[in-house]
Parts: structure tokens; C-alpha cells; sequence
């Protein structure tokens, strides 16, 4: 990579690059000199983080670069674990009004239950929100379909790479379910019948596991749903993916955990506006809440109880917590989202782990991701402050151990504007 | 309006933009063959006996002195160990070592700043209030796309907690539009953030009202089967709408002059008559280059200025365009993608437009947006510096005060700290272009209207009583 495309054509304050090695060799990074974060234990001053063929090898105050190393100065700098965005369809979605472009819905009202719908086969590796989350910090998403009372299942994602086998990091990571509001709208309208429609579903899929060969052969009562279906909340029930559940209301947070009981799948509740209401059962069931920080209006029925500290009452009773803009569009304001669940009272570095670790958590991928330590996956951000500050933009980003290019479509676009006096028309301004 | 000073103080107002290309209204006043000048312009303006006019009463306020706070002013200067003193409703000095007059209550604001109160060019509180349900959408008219008769002031609930969250982040003025349903959507108002029993009672006295027009693929879209369903057929239907407004206003701007029998009014026509008259400000919902060009043209047919338009996601490839006319532009730091004419967005809009010399504002169109309004101009604020464009502390400021002030037509009376301005003003915890910074205290017109530490100048709606919780954490747990 030239030294131009890591300081970024937009400007960004350059990083200092002590030695360059040709890209065909070995990829061997050090960051040195920086506050590194490692979100799994606390702040080092002056560490050095060393990558080598896209993953941590080592980190710590007394690491050596290698001369093979290419040396990243982040003298002055923080260093964190690439963000995780754990609600997300980036890749599914380009324009929300252009149909066409979506790929992140197969449930409607006519068909609420798509449980077996894997969205990852229309993943689009060429997206511009790719470029755009990236380079704000966001290395790794949840992305996933939405719709529906069961809309399928989520995949984790890194952002980098030319198909979407490439970019997989986990697949089928979890399923992807609703009963708040707008879920029980296309379930019949009332609460209960919601939840009916989930258990019978349930059922089905327990009853078919148990007589599979008498279906396959014929012999098996009518079920609710496809053998497809069926088959894809077979992890569920056995407790090996997390069911999320998107619910606002602490009365439907209670009927999930009841749920949950009954059939024996492992929650995690999305939304969760008023979580912080039921946050000791929350904690008693080690159900992790994947919320919007910035949330405190009532702005529906199911909502009246938000408030904006509902991220550090449930982290002071013990509920792990992650955050989202749950915007696909805007994936690098998760930064400010969790600037604000500080400004309310959460812990700093329990701020940066709902952002890195406890997303990685939830989606049984923290073996490789979500902190700094050797032999995770070499996602990793350099930033010349605090990482929340509103005024923080990341100097570097690594994906996979690579330094990605500081370049999206908006960069693209910001440099064919940047003047207006050149003469030809703008079509002719470009690289 | 509840004072006969109002009216006076409406005709005496001349607003650049908005009196360019119309006829003085000092003219009318001296031709009127002898009738009351003022009853004349009431007559004109759709507000005969007042009716409708703003009730809003200040809340009590006494006399403070802030004292030692970083005072960013919004006019170019950011005074370290500063003072302001509020008096009679007005900002009353602006500096360094005040003293407090005798009655004056102290506040001691060390290691505090101190701003103009924070402004909203583009909401749709109490149109679309909160909770969100089917009963409370009330911001779009959308039965024919031209509609220039509904005033979104009677469509707004003053019960909408959002008015209260949006205090509680710093903002005291803000413009509530109409919905982009609508090629001409109807009447906006700018109100006081000051929750009342009606939304009359919160209308900022004295304010222009505004219309709301739309551009693009919103009309389009609604009104696909009927038409307009083209952008070619948008524009036909705004050039009908004032042509036949023109004649209406020709109608009575003879009988101002001349007298006679007063003429049949026509609510819609009359709105876009004040329009031409450039005592209506418009406020164009448009995202594409593309479409703020032709808004510009129309204009220019029909002699009348855009004052801002709004969303504008495209601002940056038409800045100079936007300088020349002396349009302002409202602008999000970084939305994008739910639509096709959002899709070239870059997150240097603001500072790009700002840099050319026009008006940037930062606009929410959100009712969350609207309480972290600090932190999304310092966001702006920060692509534009990392792109090497040159945005000063006091510029960023002036994306949320002074220069939304103007899009309204109050920049004499709102939108920095100058002496004789309202005392509409923010104490913060600290830098507020910082993510962790609080509003502390909230001042409307000289009076306390929020205060972060106590519960009892936290204003509550009757919606949230009995049936959501109180929260009076205020970040401090």
C-alpha cells in the first residue's frame, strides 16, 4: 500500500510510516508507541501491537518490531479492536427505497416465519456502505435479515473482501426474531397471538427433529412450517445459536425470557427500551441487551419507558450489553452512540466492549473477536484521541491485518467537489 | 400577536432576501388612501383580527449573571473566563468581570461554556409526535400536492415529549414544517421551546411564517397514480400553483392601494401571495443539485427567494450557486442511502458549503437529532477539519445558532450573544462540541426552563404523567 493511500487522499492527518515493504511480502504490521485499548484487560500505555499474515501476534509494552515490520507510529494515538456492529444488513441493503437494491427481507405478513433464509447468498461485496463503515472504524458486522416473526439467520461478517465467502467470518451466527409491536402487526395484531404463532413454530420444529424419517417417508402430521424452516431452528433449540428477539416493552423482555425457558433457546433482546426495567432478570438469565443508546423518547406504546441510562443501569445489575446505531447507513456514529451511553453513566471501558467484545460475544465469535490479544483476527483501528469524541475520526484501520484504504465513495466524491473553478464539468474530474 | 407593538415591529423588519424583488410595504402603508396601514398588511397576510396570532407569555425571569464560563458567542469570539448578564428579557452585556446588579441572581459557571440557545431550521415535533402512532400523524396533508392553505401550526400537539428531550438538549427556537408529501405542503411556524396548553402559546411572537415546498422523489412517489408522478411534472404543478397565485396577489394589492371591495380571499393563494410579497419564508425540502437549480429558477420566474432549503444533500456540488443567491442550506452531517437522492452524500457538506461563503446549517428533521445537535455539529465540524477545510470553533457554533436564526428571519434577535438579543441562551458542562457535555441550564427570554440538576425546572408533558417513568437521572448517576 503507498504511503498516500494510508494517510488518505480526504487528508486525514498522515500516519507516519517508518518502513514500507512491498505488498507481496509476508503482511507484517507493528503499531507502536500508542495507548493500546485491549478491551480484554486494561489500557496500555506506549505498547506496541504486532500483526503478521492477518492476525495479533503480540502486544505489550515489551514487543520488538521486527525490521521486516512495517512500523505504524501511534505516538499520541489510541488503539482499539475494529468496531462490531451486532445489527446490522450492510451488504443486504444499498438504498432503502430502491427494492431492487434489498436483499434483507423474505418474511411478510403472508409468510411471518423465514426461518431457513440465509440473506449471505445475495451479499454484495461491492457495496459502498462497506467502504464507508470501514473506514469510520467499523471492521466487523452481525448482518442479518429483518421482518416478520422469525426472519432468518444473521451472519458475522469482516468488511473486506471480493466475495462474500471471503468476507464471511461466521455464518448462521444466529436467528433473527421479533414480538414487539410491529412484529405482532403481521402476526394477527394482538400479543398473544404472537407468542402462539412462536410456540407453535417451536413445537413443530421439536416434533419434526423427533420424527424426521417418518416426515422424510410421509407419515407425519401437518406442520406449521417448511422442513427448511424447521430444520434451521434445530441450533436454536439446542441452545448453539442465540435467538435474538427484537422487544421493546419490559412486559414482552419477560415473555421472551419465559420463552426461552420453556423451549430452552438462548436469548439476546434487541431494542430493549425498557430493558432497564427488568434488568436483575435480565441479569439472573445472562440474556445480553443489543440497544440504541440514543434512545429516550417514548416514541411508541411499547417504548414509554426509555431513558438514556438504560445501558449503565443494566451494566451496573450485571446484563452484558452491546450497541448498534441500528442504522445500516450510518455504521460509523456507533462511536457516538456509545459517547452517549457514557455521557450517561456507563463506564468507559465497558462503553468500548459493547462495541467490540460483547458483540463478538453475543455471536459466539470471541475466540477471534472483539479485543486485542495474540491470535485474534487483526482488526484494529488507530485513532488520535478518544475514540467516542465527536471530533475523533480513525487515522488507520486494519482488517484482517491489512491496512484498508482510507477511501469510500464519499471520498470519492468529496475530491471531485473539492474545487469548483477547474473548468471542464465535474464528470471529467475523476482518478 | 398580543401586543399592538407586534405588527409595527413585523413591518419594520426587511429582511434581505426577502424584500429584494417586492413592492415595500411602507409603499402600500402611504397609498392606502387614509385606511390603517396595519389592518391593511393583517388584511393581506391572512390575519385579519389576529385570531390567530402568537399568545406566547415569557416564563418569570430574573436578572443573572453567569459568571466565568468559556462564552461562545456565535460571533466570532470564544471568551475564556467570560460573563453574561441577562436583563429585561435581553442579553444586557457580553465580557469579562461583570458585576452582578443588586437583584441579580449569580451563577458561577468555572470550567462551564456558554452559548446562544441551540435552533432547529427543520422539525416535526407535534406533527409527529411521540408515541408515533397512526392518531398523532398529523405533518402531512397528503389529499393533492399542493396545499399551501394548511398551517402546520394546527396540526402540532404541544403535548409531544419531544419538545421537552429537545430542551433538555440545548434548543429553545425551532421551526416545525409540514411533511414532504406535498409540492407546497403549507404554512410552517417557529415557535419557543416553552411547553404550553397550546401550541398558539408557543408561537415565537412576531416571527415569519414559512412555507414548506418539496422537491424530488417524495411528491413523486405519493402522488404516482394521480400525478405529479415526474420530476417535469413537480415543477409544472409549483409554476401553476403561482401563477395563479401572482394574479390573486395582484387582486389585492390593488385594493390595498386603492381600496374598493375587499376582494375574496382564497387561503391557499393567499399564503403564496405573502410568498411574492417575500413576507413568507420558504423553506424547500430538496436533495439533488439538480433540483435546487430548478428551485432556483423558479424562483427567479416568479420574483421570490428561497430561504433555505433543507436536506440539501447535494448542497456541496451547488455552494457558490447557494452564495450568489444568498440561500442557506440545512444539512445533516452524515445521512444518506434511504432514498435515491440521498445517496451522494459526504460527510464535509456543511463545511464545503460553509466554506464557499453560503449559510450551512445543521438541521434534524428528527426528534432524536434534535437533542445531540452539539455533538452533530461538532462531527460536521471535525470531516470537514480532517479534510483540510478550514471550520473554526465559532463556525461550527454558528451551524446551529446564528445561521438558522437567519433561515427564520430572527437573526436580529436570536442566534448569538450579542447585547439586546433574547436571552435565549445554554449553559453547558463543558466544551458542547464534545460527545460528554450535558446542557446544564436552559434560559428562554431571560427565564430558567431547564435545569439539569433539579427536577422541578424539568418540564414534564401530560402525556408522560402516570404512565412512564420519571427520569430525573439527568446523566448524573
Amino acid at each position: 500500500m503507498s504511503r498516500s493511500a494510508v494517510a488518505g487522499r480526504a487528508g486525514i492527518a498522515a500516519i507516519v510510516i517508518l518502513a514500507v515493504v512491498p505488498p507481496a511480502a509476508a503482511q507484517e504490521i507493528a503499531i507502536v508507541g500508542g495507548t493500546v485499548r485491549p478491551v480484554s484487560g486494561p489500557p496500555l500505555d506506549g505498547a506496541t501491537v504486532l500483526v503478521r499474515d492477518g492476525r495479533i501476534v503480540a502486544i505489550g509494552t515489551d514487543v520488538e518490531a521486527p525490521e521486516s515490520a512495517r512500523v505504524i507510529d501511534a505516538t499520541g494515538k489510541v488503539v482499539t479492536p475494529g468496531l462490531f456492529d451486532p445489527w446490522s444488513s450492510i451488504g443486504l441493503v444499498e438504498v432503502d427505497l430502491v427494492g431492487s437494491t434489498r436483499d434483507e427481507r423474505l418474511a411478510d405478513e403472508e409468510d411471518p416465519v423465514t426461518a431457513a433464509f440465509d440473506p449471505v447468498y445475495g451479499l454484495n461485496p461491492g457495496s459502498t456502505l462497506i467502504p464507508w463503515a470501514r473506514t469510520g472504524g467499523v471492521t466487523t458486522v452481525a448482518t442479518g435479515p429483518r421482518g416478520g416473526l422469525i426472519a432468518g439467520q444473521a451472519a458475522v461478517i469482516d468488511l473486506v473482501g471480493g466475495t462474500a465467502e471471503e468476507m464471511l467470518a461466521e455464518p448462521r451466527a444466529a436467528m433473527i426474531a421479533a414480538l414487539g409491536e410491529d412484529a405482532v402487526a403481521s402476526a394477527g395484531g394482538a400479543r398473544g397471538g404472537a407468542a402462539l404463532r412462536l410456540r407453535e413454530v417451536m413445537e413443530d420444529a421439536r416434533f419434526w427433529a423427533s420424527r424426521r424419517a417418518a416426515f422424510d417417508a410421509g407419515d407425519s402430521r401437518e406442520l406449521s412450517e417448511s422442513r427448511l424452516d424447521l430444520a434451521a431452528l434445530q441450533p436454536v433449540l439446542s441452545g448453539r445459536i442465540p435467538l435474538l428477539v427484537q422487544v421493546h416493552r419490559a412486559s414482552d423482555i419477560l415473555a421472551v425470557l419465559a420463552l426461552a425457558r420453556e423451549y430452552g433457546f438462548r436469548p439476546v433482546i434487541v431494542g430493549g427500551a425498557e430493558a432497564w426495567m427488568v434488568a436483575g432478570e435480565l441479569a439472573a438469565a445472562n440474556t445480553p441487551v443489543i440497544l440504541k443508546p440514543l434512545t429516550s423518547l417514548p416514541s411508541a406504546f411499547e417504548r414509554l419507558g426509555a431513558r438514556f441510562d438504560n445501558a449503565a443501569l443494566l451494566a451496573e445489575a450485571g446484563v452484558p450489553v452491546a450497541f448498534s446505531t441500528f442504522e445500516n447507513h450510518r455504521a460509523p456514529a456507533i462511536a457516538q452512540e456509545a459517547g452517549n451511553a457514557v455521557r450517561f453513566g456507563l463506564d468507559l471501558e465497558a462503553a468500548l466492549r459493547a462495541v467490540t467484545l460483547g458483540p463478538a460475544e453475543i455471536y459466539g465469535v470471541a475466540d477471534r473477536y472483539g479485543s486485542l490479544e495474540p491470535g485474534k483476527v487483526a482488526n484494529l483501528v488507530v485513532w488520535p484521541g478518544d475514540p467516542f469524541e465527536t471530533t475523533t475520526l480513525p487515522e488507520a484501520v486494519l482488517v484482517r491485518g491489512r491496512l484498508v484504504p482510507m477511501r469510500s465513495r464519499q471520498t470519492d466524491l468529496l475530491e471531485r467537489y473539492r474545487t469548483l473553478d477547474e473548468g471542464r464539468p465535474p464528470a471529467y474530474r475523476h482518478r | 400577536m398580543s401586543r399592538p407593538t407586534t405588527l409595527v415591529l413585523l413591518l419594520s423588519i426587511c429582511l434581505g432576501a426577502g424584500c429584494a424583488s417586492v413592492p415595500s410595504r411602507e409603499d402600500i402603508g402611504h397609498e392606502t388612501d387614509g385606511r390603517d396601514s396595519l389592518e391593511v398588511r393583517r388584511a393581506l397576510a391572512g390575519m385579519s383580527n389576529g385570531a390567530w396570532e402568537s399568545t406566547y407569555e415569557p416564563l418569570p425571569a430574573r436578572t443573572t449573571l453567569i459568571r466565568n464560563a468559556t462564552v461562545m458567542t456565535g460571533a466570532g469570539e470564544e471568551i475564556t473566563g467570560g460573563d453574561v448578564l441577562l436583563a429585561d428579557r435581553r442579553i444586557a452585556t457580553v465580557g469579562r468581570g461583570l458585576q452582578a446588579p443588586a437583584d441579580a441572581v449569580v451563577v458561577d459557571a468555572a470550567g462551564r461554556f456558554v452559548t446562544p440557545g441551540i435552533i432547529d431550521t427543520h422539525s416535526h415535533l407535534g406533527v409527529y409526535p411521540s408515541p408515533g402512532v397512526e392518531a398523532h400523524s398529523e405533518g402531512n396533508e397528503a389529499t393533492d400536492p399542493t396545499t399551501a392553505q394548511v398551517w402546520a401550526i394546527h396540526s402540532v400537539w404541544p403535548q409531544d415529549p419531544g419538545f421537552t428531550h429537545a430542551l433538555a438538549g440545548g434548543v429553545t427556537t425551532l421551526e416545525i414544517l409540514p411533511g414532504s408529501a406535498n409540492l407546497i405542503g403549507g404554512r410552517g411556524v417557529t415557535v419557543k421551546n416553552v411547553p404550553n396548553r397550546s401550541a398558539q402559546a408557543m408561537m415565537f411572537p412576531d416571527a415569519r411564517m414559512t412555507l414548506k415546498m418539496a422537491c424530488g422523489e417524495n411528491p413523486k412517489r405519493v402522488y404516482e397514480d394521480k400525478g405529479p408522478s415526474t420530476r417535469m411534472g413537480n415543477w409544472a404543478g409549483m409554476r401553476e400553483a403561482f401563477i395563479e397565485a401572482a394574479v390573486y396577489r395582484e387582486k389585492w394589492d390593488r385594493w390595498a392601494r386603492h381600496g374598493g371591495e375587499e376582494p375574496e380571499r382564497d387561503l391557499a393563494k393567499e399564503t403564496l401571495a405573502e410568498v411574492l410579497r417575500g413576507e413568507v419564508l420558504v423553506q424547500n425540502h430538496c436533495y439533488r443539485s439538480d433540483d435546487m437549480v430548478n428551485m432556483l429558477n423558479l424562483a427567479r420566474e416568479f420574483g421570490f427567494q428561497v430561504r433555505s432549503f433543507h436536506h440539501a444533500v447535494e448542497a456541496y456540488k451547488i455552494r457558490d450557486l447557494l452564495a450568489r443567491d444568498s440561500v442557506a442550506a440545512s444539512m445533516w452531517t452524515d445521512w444518506w442511502g434511504f432514498k435515491m437522492e440521498a445517496f451522494d452524500m459526504v460527510p464535509q457538506n456543511l463545511a464545503l458549503v460553509s466554506e464557499a461563503g453560503a449559510r450551512a446549517i445543521l438541521h434534524t428533521d428528527d426528534p432524536t437529532g434534535i437533542q445531540i445537535m452539539n455533538q452533530d455539529a461538532a462531527r460536521a465540524m471535525a470531516y470537514g477539519r480532517a479534510a483540510g477545510l478550514d471550520v473554526t470553533r465559532d463556525e461550527a457554533l454558528r451551524w446551529i445558532t446564528a445561521n438558522p436564526a437567519w433561515a427564520l428571519g430572527l437573526e436580529d434577535r436570536i442566534g448569538t450573544l450579542e447585547a439586546g438579543k433574547n436571552a435565549d441562551i445554554v449553559v453547558w458542562s463543558g466544551d458542547p462540541f464534545s460527545v460528554y457535555t450535558h446542557a446544564d441550564l436552559v434560559y428562554i427570554d431571560g427565564a430558567l426552563v431547564y435545569d439539569r440538576s433539579s427536577p422541578e425546572v424539568q418540564p414534564r408533558t401530560d402525556f408522560e404523567l402516570g404512565i412512564r417513568p420519571a427520569d430525573t437521572s439527568g446523566g448524573d448517576r
